[in-house]
């Protein structure tokens, strides 16, 4: 839309100048961990001068990381595994009923994307005390599994919206009921739409932090936790190597993501 | 197409694992909040929580910590945003998903790892205060992390993505032969984007402040880190008061007064923006 | 207030995107104060030669003149063009006075006398006292003129109009047509106009450029466009023309060229002579149809070829009896006939 103003050098400037600096703001601290990752010093220099995978070996010899790294792992699996589902049942739920039911129901499922972290987070802590359950590994899912639904509704919302109704209505005129409607008509159909909502739940459950600093106490830390009570106390170039791991892992999904979606759409 | 109640009844079943969960998970922690602000650390009702709290010091500079945080990290979103999102909305879609790409990233990045690259770059030691004092800018490393600096740099690195998003949006939207024709009747790169492309954009400013005030008001990670404990948002705050002095009830207080506020704020930003769609310039 | 008219002059302007050549060494001189339509398909370089002059698109090779001055390599806010876009590219968030006064506070004039000229500009018109509307409060055709009126109030060198009336429905477009006409010859400013619509070009323009994969193929006046195109894909974009072998027709002229066809516009035929010099063709009727205000009639003539023919209102009663299959003779006025470069095989 700027094709008036090709050759204005101010709008080069502001537009290309400013966003290159942004860009590059963007992305600095998620690169300048990486090379640090396999730095052999302690000192944090940079950059490193000599190269070692000490931290690497630090992590997963160490039992406190690689116990707070499975129950990440586990916590994540079981927040998709429960999650998905029940976005998956919410999301068609909500597309067959009237207008504002459906906007009630939404912005009750939404609503833990929309709260302060920090207030799910002790607010959750003081029922989980209340049952006995702080520190237990169902408490903390079950933190994770709420912020995760809506991410998974939002993400499976078009999919479903896309769905063409009558092709239920066809089978139901054949004889075929809701359950075998919905996980053979509809399910097949929203596949690819499931896999990212997937992906997103674990993403979401993986990078959880604020809701496990408080509830998770003890064996049932999770790495982000970990690593948050690490980054208070002293820097621990563990940290690097955990960080370059976490961004490979992501990087290989998003990229997953976007060509599966993609090739979705063409 | 006629829905017996039978498959209505249906429906809403289908709806209430997601409804349950939520209401155990979400609704109920905050239900909690407001019951157990109205307790003292006896166990008795009493209001004194709010009493304490809102004549107490510490209470109000927190919230002043809190909204000048959000306030500074706003203007600078909207500094660095608006020329980023113009960018993205003068390219091809093509290129822009691919930018986008660039821009979301650092979204997907865990905040841990976001705020212990930033540790590592704003340290004394720093690659960003070694670079400083190599060319000269400054004779000595600039504090610029565990404090109010390093927090606001870490929490604009964090919304700034989120800001874009609804500000390209709307700069996408804005149809191109009007800035040609702006252009044809006379108008200079910047009388453009300020007569034409910035009023037409404020819709999605205004979406990406509400996104910014509603996430950065109730940030703990980012400042606790980052600010290294001189930096007290009304989140750690109540961390503080939760953890080290054990008062459920002050702590469930300053979290409906940190609720009130977000939804004080976002009200306001939802009349803004209704009060902009009336609102047509004159000569 | 009758603006100073401006010749422009285009010179072998090239431009290509990828491999496609949009503009093919395009040249035209265009005469002070003239009303030239650019005429053409989709993809024919018309709207891209527009947007050349306008200067949103920078041509690869050539140079553009306005007034003897090059604007070639002028940014678009420095041409003093006054330009109006098919969907009239309205600003949303300003009222209708606004909109006209804009380019006039653009160029510092002041906030009373920006006001008045503009409130002069809604009036020339025809759409007085609307200033303070919302552009969404206003029909199509009321948007156009707001559209006009801001393109014309800052008194431009040139026009260029890029399709404005494709959105309007039939009747509307017919009358603004007229509309805009009567703008360009009270103001007296040099006018491109972009259309596909050849009934548009026919009506409005002084000159019409008909334009095809980049080219200039034909430029001249309407009607000399219309009874003698230069080739094939002038005649038939230019309402129903039949290019017959002239072996088919008997009774062309002597000085008729033996290789070259014949191209005869629909309504020139007739079935009777009624004793005035003619042409005959003869063949078998194919299909016929009422149109209201005449009969379309298709023709057998043997070979292959078919021809369309139109005839008016007071020939229905012979229309009516005519049965498909039977045999038709047409008649021609000489001089309705115009020779064109033959493409079969001699």
């Amino acid at each position: 839309m700027l094709d008036a103003y090709r050759d204005s050098i101010g709008a080069k400037l502001l537009l290309w100048g400013v966003s290159s600096l942004v860009l590059a703001f963007l992305m600095l601290p998620t690169l300048i961990v990486v090379p640090l990752s396999f730095s052999a010093s302690d000192l944090l220099e940079f950059p490193p001068r000599h190269w070692s995978l000490r931290w690497y070996e630090s992590f997963f010899a160490s039992p406190a990381w690689m116990a707070a790294l499975s129950t990440s792992l586990r916590l994540a699996i079981l927040t998709a595994l429960i999650a998905v589902p029940v976005a998956f049942m919410a999301a068609i739920g909500m597309d067959r009923l009237g207008f504002r039911v459906k906007a009630g129901i939404y912005g009750f499922i939404l609503s833990p994307a929309v709260t302060p972290g920090i207030l799910l987070a002790i607010g959750l802590f003081m029922v989980l005390a209340k049952l006995g359950l702080v520190g237990t590994f169902s408490g903390v899912l079950v933190g994770h599994v709420v912020l995760a639904i809506p991410v998974c509704v939002v993400v499976l919302n078009p999919a479903i919206a896309r769905f063409d109704w009558q092709q239920a209505l066809a089978a139901q005129s054949l004889g075929a009921g809701w359950a075998r409607i919905i996980v053979g008509i509809i399910l097949p159909q929203v596949g690819t739409s499931l896999v990212a909502a997937g992906l997103m739940a674990l993403l979401t459950s993986l990078d959880e932090a604020v809701i496990s600093i408080f509830v998770a106490n003890g064996a049932n830390a999770t790495l982000p936790k970990l690593m948050f009570i690490s980054l208070r106390d002293e820097i621990d170039p563990t940290i690097a190597a955990i960080s370059t791991l976490w961004i490979t892992l992501v990087t290989v999904l998003v990229i997953f993501i976007n060509t599966r979606l993609n090739d979705n759409h063409t | 197409m006629s829905e017996a109640s039978g498959e209505r009844r249906l429906f809403i079943l289908l709806a209430c694992p997601a409804i349950v969960l939520t209401g155990f998970g979400a609704i109920l922690p905050i239900v909690w909040i407001i019951r157990q602000s109205f307790f003292d650390k006896a166990g008795e009702l009493t209001i004194a929580n709010y009493g304490r709290l809102l004549t107490s010091d510490l209470t109000w500079s927190a919230f002043g910590t809190t909204l000048s945080l959000s306030v500074m990290t706003l203007a600078i979103c909207t500094i660095l945003g608006i020329p980023l999102s113009l960018a993205l909305a003068s390219v091809s879609r093509k290129t822009a998903g691919r930018l986008m790409i660039l821009l979301l990233l650092p979204l997907w990045t865990s905040i841990l790892v976001r705020t212990y690259g930033w540790v590592v770059l704003l340290r004394r030691d720093g690659l960003i205060n070694s670079f400083f004092v190599a060319t000269g800018l400054s004779d000595q490393p600039v504090p610029l992390v565990y404090n109010f600096t390093g927090a606001l740099i870490g929490m604009v690195h964090y919304m700034l993505p989120l800001f874009v998003l609804p500000v390209y949006a709307a700069m996408r939207d804005i149809d191109g032969n009007i800035v040609r024709a702006a252009a044809s009747l006379g108008a200079s790169f910047w009388k453009c984007v300020r007569t034409v492309i910035l009023p037409l954009s404020t819709g999605g400013v205004i979406s990406g402040a509400t996104v910014v005030f509603v996430y950065t008001l109730g940030f703990f990670i980012t400042p606790a880190v980052l600010g290294g404990g001189k930096v007290n948002p009304i989140s750690i705050r109540i961390e503080r008061t939760l953890s080290t002095f054990q008062d459920w009830g002050e702590a469930s207080a300053l979290g409906l007064l940190l609720l009130i506020l977000v939804m004080l704020i976002g009200a306001m930003l939802v009349s803004v923006r209704r009060l902009l769609r009336l609102g047509v310039r004159n000569a | 207030m009758s603006l100073k008219a401006l010749p422009i002059s285009v010179n072998g302007l090239k431009k290509g995107y990828g491999t496609f050549l949009a503009l093919d060494d395009v040249s035209i001189s265009i005469r002070p104060g003239e009303f030239l339509t650019l005429l053409g398909p989709s993809g024919s370089g018309k709207t891209t030669l527009l947007m050349a002059m306008a200067g949103f698109v920078r041509p690869d090779k050539g140079s553009i003149e306005i007034g003897g001055r090059d604007i070639t390599r002028l940014p678009p806010n420095k041409r003093d063009i006054g330009i109006v876009f098919q969907n009239y590219a309205l600003f949303p968030h300003m009222s209708v006075l606004a909109n006209v006064a804009y380019p006039l506070r653009l160029r510092n004039v002041p906030r009373k006398q920006a006001i008045a000229q503009a409130e002069a500009a809604l009036a020339r018109v025809k759409l007085e006292g609307f200033g303070d509307r919302s552009i969404s409060a206003l029909s199509g055709g009321q948007r156009q003129r707001v559209a006009l009126a801001r393109a014309v109030v800052f008194e431009p060198r040139i026009m260029l109009m890029d399709e404005p009336l494709s959105a309007l429905d039939k009747n509307l477009r017919e009358q603004m047509q007229f509309e805009i006409r009567r703008l360009h010859d009270d103001l007296g400013i040099t006018t491109i106009y972009v259309t596909h619509d050849q009934r548009e070009a026919l009506t409005m323009s002084d000159r019409i450029a008909v334009m095809d994969r980049g080219r200039i193929q034909q430029l001249d006046e309407p009607q000399k466009i219309y009874n003698r195109p230069l080739n094939r894909f002038v005649a038939h974009f230019l309402g129903e023309a039949n290019i017959l072998a002239s072996n088919a027709i008997s009774g062309l002229p002597s000085g008729f060229p033996a290789t070259s066809d014949a191209m005869i516009r629909a309504e020139s035929f007739d079935i009777q002579h009624d004793g005035k010099p003619h042409v005959t063709i003869k063949g078998s009727l194919v299909a016929k149809a009422f149109r209201g205000e005449n009969w379309l009639i298709q023709v057998d003539i043997g070979e292959g070829q078919h021809l369309l023919a139109s005839l008016p209102a007071d020939r229905s009663a012979q229309c009516q009896e005519l049965v498909v299959g039977q045999n038709v003779i047409l008649y021609a006025s000489p001089s309705q006939i115009h020779a064109i470069a033959s493409e079969r095989p001699q």
